[in-house]
């Protein structure tokens, strides 16, 4: 089984069959971790091209990896978004890349739809590595991963995302894939930081975090972004720590095998403190490792499709 | 030189009249409605056969944005004219936003001279403030003086309640009407859509509804505090709808217009980022097009104005976010409403007339005589039947920022006349000429 579109671009618009395969297809990936040759021919003669509108290190060194991994060749364009002030940018690197004959762009940007766009105006995959507050599926596909790796099953699995919902792509990739494969979720946070819709779709809301949390077999940590209050959403830094933040006392509460997840990259002792992202119940570390054999999948799945038959060597 | 056009079907609600006949313009005069006229001096009458067609008073679109002076790659006088023109419309009012802001009599005598030479009639509008800025008053008076029938600062609103209290004072004075754009800007801030399920799955940022609500409530309290005449813009929410309903109950002197394509399109056809759906205010959910829509067939609606607003292609190339505000109206808002509301009995072409030209007219203190004997021609006329695609190509405005590009429309407006004159023409071949 392949992808069905041309695209990856979100998880709203992706069924659970596809994201299981998808996470099957991570688990053979993850396997290849642990050769002493991490690296297998599979994308051989195909070009990735990793187009990064957004700085991010974390999230393009495991796109880099990944593709490496898989022997493909790499490019890496990094464009400064403050330099970016029109859509003419996107749509001329767009017809640049058109005539290198990329077979897959990998793209990040500030703006919502923005990957949407490119997919629109190119013949090559387009694989969303984040679109504004829109959507981050290979972040998602990545928690989802873990969670599979270490309790194994998501049907009705309490888990609770913690934060600022409302600029949150990882939320809403997050809510979507989880959603589909028959996990409860419910979003925490104050009320100014989630959206007024949200119950639409298919969540809990609550602005307790205490109460949000009962229960819960996953917490999911999202970064505060500290220009948010000066936004106006919320008062202070002391007092989101008070109300929001994951502290160990309230770690204590919660089951013993309750898994701590975040993003990164962590605000320690704002939203999270830093025993609690170095307990035991914290999978942040294997969340990045986790990353690079979902991407691996989603390369694999997008830049192979045009030949199923071959199978990983 | 005489004109007869036979056998089309009119509706004229301002002068009652309804049903088959024919209109013979003689000198661009109408000179006979009748039920059979019969030219017996062939030679020098030009006869069109309007069987099965619509014949309808000259149209008004009371918010228009021509762009010019200043923005002439987006619009000119004479593009949109000619839009307005194949559109329907012979009289459109056009906003002072441009570049210079039409705050002063200069700007608007330039607007006049090249109207002069545009096919439709031009009203323009003054802005209520200095370069449009919230700030000061424009010179009302001497604006009232060039030609200008209402006031506003469409585009932007103005923020600041005590700048907006002594210009509805004052523009009272010069029984002009202020033209509200309601939006407190706090509020829609840096957004791009309707706040709602869409801009949540889209991760676009949320405009409120109450962002324009609290506007209209505030100019609301301000026009029955000091008695001015006081028109909202592009209204688009039912909260929105009740309070100038609550506001007629009790007397004050307001109107409201909605415009076609809050209408016609919720907030889902954001969907796919298409830049041609970001508009201001924004297109609502299901419940505001829905409330809308009991409004225009309620009568609480007085007026459907298309706020065209043309911009370039690259103005909206590219990501949603970066794309300019509007949506290019004058040449498909007949079609559309007819496409989607008057066959589907929402309403009809009386209501039409009296939501796009009877109460326009009034609201800007236009002449409106309708289709009568011994006035200069001003009627359009409608093809029920003819079927088109709206096409880049086809538009005549420079601006091709529609949502409805590449759709297919029921029925077309095919000729319309200003002034006695023939300015658009799109029969099919150019109209069978019948010499009898
Ligand atoms: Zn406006």
């Amino acid at each position: 089984m392949a992808l069905k579109g041309k695209d990856f671009l979100g998880l709203y618009n992706v069924s659970a069959d596809e994201i299981n395969e998808i996470l099957t297809t991570a688990e053979a990936m993850k396997e290849v971790f642990t050769r002493t040759v991490k690296k297998i021919p599979t994308l051989r003669g195909k070009t990735i091209v990793n187009l990064f509108y957004e700085t991010s290190t974390r999230t393009r060194s495991s796109f880099d990896i990944a593709a490496k991994r898989l022997s493909a060749d790499v490019i890496s364009i990094a464009k400064d978004s403050s330099s970016v002030m029109k859509g003419e940018s996107l749509i001329d690197t767009a017809r640049t890349l058109e005539v290198m004959g990329v077979d897959v762009v990998v793209v990040r940007h500030s703006a919502p739809g923005a990957a949407e766009f490119l997919a629109r105006k190119l013949k090559a995959s387009v694989l969303n590595g984040g679109d504004g507050a829109h959507e981050h599926p290979t972040q998602a596909l990545l928690d989802m991963y873990t969670i599979k790796e270490r309790i194994g099953f998501f049907k009705g699995l309490k888990v609770v995302i913690v934060g600022d919902i409302m600029h949150s792509r990882v939320a809403r990739s997050n809510i979507w894939g989880l959603t589909k494969l028959g996990a409860e979720v419910s979003v925490v946070g104050p009320a100014t930081l989630i959206p007024r819709n949200i119950m639409d779709l298919g969540v809990k809301f609550y602005t307790d975090l205490d109460e949000a949390l009962a229960g819960a077999d996953v917490v999911m940590i999202l970064r505060i972004q500290k220009e948010r209050q000066a936004m106006g959403l919320f008062p202070s830094i002391r007092e989101y720590r008070k109300f929001y933040c994951i502290t160990e006392e309230r770690l204590e509460k919660l089951k013993k095998d309750v898994l701590i997840m975040h993003p990164g990259p962590m605000n320690r002792g704002i939203e999270i403190e830093s025993s609690v992202a170095d307990s035991v119940n914290s999978v942040i570390t294997e969340q990045v490792t986790n990353g690079v054999a979902i991407r691996m999948a989603l390369l694999y799945l997008l830049a192979g499709r045009k030949k199923e038959n071959e199978i990983i060597a | 030189m005489k004109l007869l056009l036979k056998k089309g079907k009119i509706f004229d609600p301002v002068n009652n009249l309804s049903g088959e006949y024919d209109i013979l313009i003689e000198n661009r005069v109408v000179s006979k409605i009748s039920k059979n006229i019969m030219e017996k001096d062939s030679k020098d009458v030009e006869i069109y056969d309007l069987n099965g067609l619509y014949i309808l008073p000259g149209l008004i679109d009371m918010h228009v944005h021509l762009r010019e002076p200043g923005y002439e790659e987006k619009e000119t006088i004479k593009t949109g004219c000619e839009a307005a023109a194949a559109g329907g419309f012979t009289t459109i009012a056009c906003m002072p936003n441009t570049k210079p802001v039409a705050d002063n009599p200069a700007t608007v005598e330039y607007i006049k001279a090249k109207a002069e030479k545009a096919l439709v009639n031009v009203v323009p509008v003054g802005s209520i403030t200095k370069n449009g800025e919230g700030k000061e008053l424009a010179e009302i008076g001497f604006l009232k003086e060039a030609g200008v029938r209402a006031l506003s600062d469409d585009g932007n609103p103005v923020m600041n309640s005590e700048i907006m209290r002594r210009a509805m004072e004052y523009a009272a004075s010069f029984m002009l009407p202020i033209i509200s754009h309601c939006e407190d800007k706090n509020l829609s801030g840096d957004g791009v859509m309707n706040d709602g399920y869409y801009s949540t799955i889209l991760g676009l940022k949320p405009i409120p509804t109450v962002a324009e609500e609290i506007m209209i409530a505030r100019d609301i309290l301000l026009a029955e505090y000091t008695g001015a005449s006081l028109h909202i813009a592009h209204l688009s929410t039912e909260r929105g709808l009740e309070l100038v309903l609550d506001a007629k109950r009790r007397g004050i002197n307001v109107s409201c217009e909605v415009t076609p394509h809050h209408l016609l399109f919720d907030d889902s056809y954001v969907t796919g980022y298409d830049p041609d759906t970001k508009v201001n205010p924004p297109l609502r959910d299901k419940r505001d097009v829905t409330a809308l829509r009991e409004g225009v067939k309620m009568g609480i609606v007085d007026v459907i104005a298309t706020d065209h607003a043309p911009h370039t292609y690259e103005d909206k190339l590219g990501e949603y976010d970066y794309a300019a505000f509007g949506i290019s109206g004058l040449e498909t808002a007949v079609s559309s409403l007819y496409t989607e509301l008057i066959l589907k009995e929402l309403f009809d072409f009386n209501d039409l007339v009296r939501l796009m030209g009877i109460n326009p007219a009034r609201i800007l203190k236009l002449d409106y005589p309708g289709i009568r004997v011994g006035t200069r021609a001003d009627l359009i006329v409608f093809d029920p039947g003819r079927n088109w695609k709206v096409e880049k190509e086809t538009l005549k405005s420079k601006g091709k920022n529609t949502p409805l590009l590449g759709k297919e429309l029921k029925g077309k407006v095919v000729l319309t006349f200003v002034k006695g004159k023939m300015v658009y023409n799109d029969l099919e071949n150019k109209g069978v000429l019948i010499y009898e």
